[in-house]
């Protein structure tokens, strides 16, 4: 992956997976667990009632910059200092401001992170199991090879090597003005180069859970090895490509570094590089209109976030050959 | 339910097989691929191909005008081998992996291998271009104009869309056009030779170009430049520092000083001036010496560098500590709501990190911010100003950002134990703290150790939060790179490469470098932890 890792988790994406299918797993078996019968306050407090008491507070340490940043996105105030009462009023008034500054375009960045966001993640989903598949189905020399040195080069985020990828895209600019610095499709090839690694990986794993006869079903029924491909095992590991895809999609949208460096016309810039300008700019000044514009940015992440986790679970969990 | 692995039987029974069968069998699979790919795949095959190859030959006759050999040279092996890869038949696997490595060749293992190359060199502002570049553009800037000289009669043509200088000899009233980078070269009339004369309007409308226009006298740069400012007239502008290309030196015309090229990419005087632009040039293991050895650059790398090792640390540490806290205070079967509070607790995890970040900032502001204003009622603590707190805030933000991570590992990590080993020792007598510290947390531990590891890989390299929180200061006041209290190494490079005017890439890639080594030291000893490369074998 471009980032190497989810960043919107600040952690490694593999183990987000496993984390998660743990999670429900356990959860599973605890609502199984037999009801308990009503005990006397004092023991379900030692036994039970602390637990909540730490429960809350950790719900307010957790919502808290949350509802912050709602509350300040409903003030028309707009300032840091306004912000702090909150909840005093309810005005949509910043989020039509948002829209309306042509030195901000807030629109533009938001359609820009959602267009290279998918993009993104399509391509590398693709990619992805294309290798995925070559490793997983065939067998050739330099394979054990090929995935050792996968294994090797996503220790090398690409992240680090923003300069060189600064220096390269302005000298693609010269050649190819419409793939070189300053272009958005430019940067989802960039975003592309750290498709296989990581993704790879997990492709593969869930790629070998499919068994190899249906593979030689269908080539006996006449399928080429296309036709296998994307009409018989990018069904059965669908799962696999949709977390993979979510997973991208919200790394290349909390991406800052490169995206900052190649794109530098505001236009054309992503969520993440434009909301920092605008904020670092006139951050006490029009906070209102930031935070309505991070609410605005996260809606889609956080549900997909959501929406996502039950997926990975079902995906990871549940066997999708019968 | 067959599971493949790395080496199943199916390629001993290839070769088995006898060379005429496997023959046979080879080409019943071409067919069969063949008859199942059908027009449509070829069609997008040809032109995707098509695409491919148009976009390299043009790359690749530009390069050749610019004389850049060698990658001319690597593009036309490529799309060769490209080209060989998805028409010859078979070579399957090399079909299905092409895509991904053209993509991972040239934005991951290429851009890492640069990286590399740029450390060597003192690229940056100011070393930007070849040398040639840099004496055309010296002997810009440092024109004034020549005293007493001949006013010259002007007219402003246009061919192009770019800008020229028809320009009447004052003496023999002939008639001669040059433009930049272009010298004089006598006309007979402009419009004969193809260009279109301005009217005052249009010069107006495009003021400053005329304006910028430096037209030389001939091929010799030191003769001077003609410029105009209104139009109509242009006067003889002479640089001030006077190029002799046999002995590759620069005279400052004025001072008398000379300037030598003494292979550091600069013409240097004897007293070691610079004069700037300067051009690329290879420099060797000077960068990786300037960071050790130059005490303005040495000292905030030292600082940054511990800094970096303390945030990884303490960021895995202080999720990790709450985290399993946090698991172990829900994993009680009996507690209602587990799932609301769940939901909640990892809200901020599901929350894009930069935004966090940035609305952090924005409540540890110390006029305005809620946290100073509110929550401390009226204080005026300087949370992002003063070099302990800063710290302090950056690992309370990642707190708030990573626990919710540790939370769901160390939840699954509990539940995985199996109950049977905790009810022997409660047997035994052991209490709940020591189940829970002889029992519980080693096995918890084997298998979390991993990801604390993959973790503190991870937070080495979180740029966005040390970025959008504090911007990586306050500024250390002694440094001569643009590097504060809370700047981690990542956010050093980025800082010394992309912010501010002075942009040294050849020093941030040196700095890239080292930190290529220090994750690698990282990755290695978690590969170990982790076995992963004795699960391949």
């Amino acid at each position: 992956m471009a980032l190497n890792s989810n960043p919107l988790t600040s952690q490694p994406a593999p183990a987000l997976a496993e984390a998660l299918a743990d999670d429900r797993r356990g959860a599973a078996a605890a609502e199984k667990a037999a009801p308990t019968p009503r005990r006397p306050f004092g023991r379900w407090f030692r036994e039970t009632g602390w637990r909540h008491i730490i429960g809350i507070v950790m719900l307010l340490f957790c919502a808290f910059p949350l509802a912050y940043v709602l509350s300040a996105s409903l003030n028309p105030g707009g300032t840091l200092l306004t912000a702090n009462s909150l909840f005093s009023t309810f005005d949509l008034g910043a989020y039509f401001r948002l829209f309306e500054n042509p030195s901000q375009p807030y629109g533009a960045w938001f359609v820009n992170t959602l267009v290279i966001g998918l993009a993104t993640a399509f391509g590398t989903v693709l990619l992805g199991a294309l290798a995925a598949y070559a490793f997983s189905r065939m067998r050739f020399t330099g394979r054990r090879f090929g995935l050792l040195t996968l294994l090797l080069v996503q220790m090398f985020p690409q992240l680090l090597a923003f300069v060189a990828i600064f220096l390269l895209m302005s000298a693609i600019a010269d050649i190819f003005p419409a793939l070189g610095l300053n272009s958005q499709l430019g940067l989802i090839m960039v975003y592309l180069g750290g498709a296989l690694g990581v993704n790879t990986y997990l492709m593969y794993g869930f790629f070998n859970t499919v068994p190899a006869s249906i593979d030689e079903a269908a080539k006996i029924d006449g399928a080429g090895h296309a036709r296998i491909f994307f009409t018989i095992i990018l069904r059965l590991v669908a799962p696999i490509l949709a977390v993979v895809g979510l997973l991208s999609f919200l790394a290349t949208t909390n991406d800052f570094v490169i995206a900052s460096v190649v794109l530098s016309d505001p236009d054309k810039q992503t969520l993440a590089v434009g909301l920092y300008q605008f904020v670092s700019q006139e951050t006490a000044r029009n906070w209102s209109v930031f935070a309505a514009g991070a609410v605005l940015a996260a809606i889609i992440p956080v549900a997909l976030f959501l929406a996502l986790q039950r997926f990975i679970v079902g995906g990871l969990t549940a066997g999708s050959v019968k | 339910m067959t599971i493949p692995t790395l080496d199943t039987d199916d390629r001993a029974s290839d070769r088995r097989a006898d060379p005429a069968t496997e023959k046979r069998r080879r080409r019943a699979a071409a067919f069969a691929d063949a008859a199942s790919a059908g027009w449509k795949v070829w069609l997008f095959k040809i032109v995707a191909l098509g695409i491919v190859d148009a976009m390299a030959i043009y790359a690749i006759l530009v390069l050749v005008v610019q004389e850049q050999w060698v990658i001319a040279v690597a593009i036309a092996v490529g799309v060769v081998v490209l080209n060989a890869i998805y028409l010859i038949p078979g070579l399957l696997p090399a079909k299905y992996l092409a895509p991904g490595l053209v993509f991972l060749f040239i934005f991951q293992i290429f851009v890492v291998l640069y990286t590399v190359y740029i450390a060597f060199t003192n690229y940056g502002s100011g070393h930007n271009s070849d040398k040639e570049d840099a004496i055309t553009s010296l002997l810009q800037q440092s024109q004034t104009r020549v005293e007493d000289s001949a006013t010259y009669p002007v007219q402003i043509a246009t061919r192009d869309g770019e800008f020229f200088l028809v320009v009447e000899d004052p003496e023999t009233g002939d008639l001669s056009v040059g433009g930049n980078e272009m010298p004089l070269e006598s006309i007979s009339s402009p419009e004969a030779a193809g260009y279109d004369v301005l009217d005052f309007s249009q010069i107006l409308a495009n003021q400053a170009e005329i304006g910028a226009l430096t037209v030389p006298l001939d091929d010799d740069l030191n003769d001077g430049y003609l410029r105009t400012t209104d139009g109509s007239n242009a006067y003889l502008f002479q640089s001030s520092l006077e190029w002799d290309p046999v002995a590759d030196t620069m005279t400052d015309t004025e001072t008398g000083v000379v300037y030598r090229d003494i292979g550091t990419g600069a013409f240097t005087a004897d007293d070691g001036t610079e004069i700037l632009p300067g051009w690329q040039v290879w420099v060797g293991g000077e960068n990786f010496v300037r960071a050790v050895t130059e005490e303005s650059i040495r000292g905030p790398f030292i600082a940054v560098l511990v800094w970096t090792f303390v945030f990884a640390f303490l960021s895995v540490a202080t999720t990790f500590v709450l985290g399993l806290f946090l698991a172990v205070v829900f994993n009680d079967p009996k507690m209602k709501s587990r799932k609301y509070y769940r939901v909640i607790l990892i809200l901020p995890y599901a929350f894009p990190a930069f935004l966090s970040a940035l609305i952090w900032a924005g409540m540890f502001n110390q006029d305005f911010g809620f946290i100073n204003q509110v929550l401390l009622g009226g204080a005026s603590i300087p949370w992002l100003l003063d070099p302990i707190l800063a710290k302090v805030a950056i690992l309370i933000v990642n707190l708030w950002l990573g626990f919710p991570y540790m939370f769901l590992v160390c939840t699954g990590a509990l539940q995985s134990i199996p109950d049977d080993i905790q009810e022997a020792g409660r047997v035994d007598g052991a209490g709940v703290w020591q189940v829970f510290r002889h029992i519980k947390f080693p096995l918890l531990l084997v298998s979390v150790a991993p990801l604390l590891i993959s973790s503190f890989a991870f937070n080495f390299n979180n740029f966005n939060i040390v970025y959008m929180l504090t911007n990586g200061g306050p500024r250390f006041a002694d440094a001569s790179i643009n590097v504060g209290a809370t700047d981690i190494l990542i956010s050093m490079v980025y800082k010394v490469a992309f912010v501010g005017a002075n942009r040294d890439y050849g020093l941030a890639s040196a700095f890239s470098i080292i930190i290529f080594i220090l994750v690698a030291v990282i990755s290695y000893v978690s590969f170990r932890q982790t076995k992963v490369l004795e699960e391949l074998n």
